[in-house]
């Protein structure tokens, strides 16, 4: 299966995934008036410092701990993506407690939401790979 | 062909089933539970009463589960006794069940101290099952007084989901302070002082000498009058199946890391088991949903002939009221590093070179990095703890490490 994979070595710290990540899950067609002026919730974040920086998103465990732990069964593997209901979330956070990427992040609000991969909005494809200026994360099938 | 048995029909349950049909897809699994209902999400029952989830979202798996995974469930049975020379598991109705490999996952029960005079109230609920949490729905109204004896986690979270349909709360606790299973003193007042500014009185270090119909006399003196009381003292796991069959049972069923009892061919999974706290160093029980899929499952595999190990046992928690969330895992012991600010505390507890614990209330983010530290044991000179401490984050990774992470499937 194909997943988000990230080369550190590459990444400016742009955070220009995050932007991508936001307004290809917002819904809207223009960028600005999706995002200008807006705290932005994207499913991808950049971590790191002055040395290194790389993106996060959900790993799309092949065992995944969140689906395991969650109190309202909202997690659930779907064809090896890692999905969240959130019609049924109910904003526990556990999830959050147990991913050991650190890769979740709750929405505006308040309940969960996750990287998907982009397969159910308009970019079709990770948003975040396709807007990276530099090939610091990539959308590719490895071997475990 | 194998004829399995699953004792209960929750989360534990639902694990075991799934285990097992991940490896044997033809045994014969029979379901007796108690309840008579398909599996739900036990712990959203004080999210409905908040309007957060409905039933028909409470059930944790779908409408077809038993019947795509083959499995009989016998609603609204329980098991009386275990035989293990004949290998058959007596029911209440009379029927005897044969078996060639049990999960006991039967949970854990409110438990209820001898109050007295506690006959002579008639609006008293426990609040554990969806049926308790529609019973208590119907006796609250707009103008209850509702008292809840039991500051910890089930007590708590019934006083969120009750606040806005009833008049008032008052929580009292023989503790000296709210959520004592997961929270020290100064954290708890943190979370006490919050739930109080949301509208919760509290009570503590007291309880009910005396009960009347609707006054509670506190062993202090005070008197609490009330229309409605909820009883959430705590839980016992349900072991009497196991001890009266000669398994070995302290304050949950013992079972080793395959999730096997004493007994054999009887697994345990669950509210009811005691397993090993990786960060405490002794078993104990752990009764969280989490781990009580993972056990499950766990018993499940080994069941159907595929070896699995449950070896990362902690107790962890992710818990809000109103809008704080606290979280907290493992074991508060060793040294402390604290951060702290308005309504916000971080309490990281290492030993040994280990993170073994912590307590965050307020900032939460990322905090499985923390939790997986305690899981994996991880060695906190082969990282840069000095920023983890500050910030969950993986820059504290090895470059290696993190290439494993992001760069491969995991």
């Amino acid at each position: 299966m194909k997943r988000v994979y990230v080369n550190e070595e590459w990444c400016l710290g742009c955070h220009l995934c995050e932007y991508n990540c936001a307004f290809a899950n917002s819904g809207k067609t223009d960028m600005a008036e999706a995002l200008k002026g807006k705290p932005i919730f994207p499913r991808i974040h950049i971590e790191g410092n002055e040395k290194i920086s790389y993106a996060v998103s959900c790993r799309h465990c092949t065992d995944p701990l969140c689906v395991k732990s969650c109190i309202a069964a909202a997690i659930s593997v779907q064809g090896g993506v890692v999905k969240i209901d959130q019609n049924r979330c109910v904003g526990c956070l556990t999830c959050i407690l147990v991913c050991p990427y650190g890769a979740l992040a709750p929405s505006e609000s308040g309940v969960m939401q996750k990287c998907e991969l982009c397969l159910n909005n308009s970019s079709g494809e990770p948003a975040c790979v396709k807007g990276c200026p530099n090939k610091a994360i990539v959308y590719d099938e490895r071997e475990a | 062909m194998k004829n399995y048995v699953i004792i209960g029909n929750s989360i534990a349950a639902t694990g075991c089933i799934e285990g097992i049909r991940s490896v044997d897809k033809r045994g014969k699994i029979t379901v007796v539970s108690k309840e008579n209902a398909p599996a739900y999400c036990r712990p959203l029952i004080s999210y409905y009463l908040e309007s957060k989830t409905t039933l028909e979202k409470m059930s944790y798996r779908a409408e077809s589960f038993y019947s795509d995974n083959n499995c009989k469930v016998l609603y609204g049975k329980e098991a009386v006794s275990i035989d293990e020379n004949k290998k058959t598991i007596l029911l209440n109705d009379g029927q005897e069940l044969p078996y060639s490999s049990i999960c006991v996952a039967t949970g854990s029960s409110p438990f209820v101290p001898p109050f007295n005079g506690l006959d002579l109230v008639e609006n008293k609920f426990e609040f554990m099952t969806i049926s308790d949490m529609l019973a208590l729905e119907k006796a609250v109204s707009a103008s209850s007084n509702v008292l809840i004896v039991g500051a910890g986690l089930i007590g708590l979270k019934c006083a969120e989901g009750l606040l806005k349909r009833v008049k008032s709360i008052t929580v009292c606790d023989l503790a000296g302070r709210v959520l004592s299973s997961i929270l020290d003193d100064e954290c708890a007042a943190i979370m006490q002082k919050h739930l109080e500014k949301n509208g919760i009185t509290f009570c503590l270090s007291d309880s009910v000498s005396r009960f009347e119909k609707n006054v509670a006399h506190m062993q202090s003196g005070k008197t609490i009058p009330f229309d409605v009381v909820v009883l959430a003292v705590g839980v016992r796991a349900n072991t009497s199946l196991i001890k009266n069959a000669g398994g070995k049972v302290e304050r949950g069923i013992i079972v080793n890391s395959k999730m096997r009892t004493s007994l054999k061919n009887i697994y345990a999974a669950g509210d009811c088991v005691e397993t090993d706290d990786i960060s405490f160093g002794s078993h104990r029980v752990l009764a969280i949903l989490p781990n009580a899929y993972m056990q499950g499952r766990i018993a499940g595999l080994n069941m159907a002939g595929e070896p699995a190990t449950f070896d990362k046992g902690i107790p962890m928690n992710s818990i809000g009221f109103f809008g704080l969330h606290a979280m907290t895992a493992g074991t508060y012991t060793g040294q402390m590093y604290e951060e702290k600010g308005d309504n916000y505390i971080k309490r990281l507890f290492t030993k040994k070179n280990h993170l073994c614990g912590y307590i965050l209330i307020g900032k939460t983010d990322r905090a499985g990095i923390y939790t997986s530290l305690i899981r994996e044991q991880t060695p906190l000179d082969e990282i840069n703890f000095d920023l983890l401490k500050t910030d969950a984050t993986s820059a504290a990774f090895s470059p290696e490490l993190r290439r494993k992470m992001f760069g491969g499937v995991v």
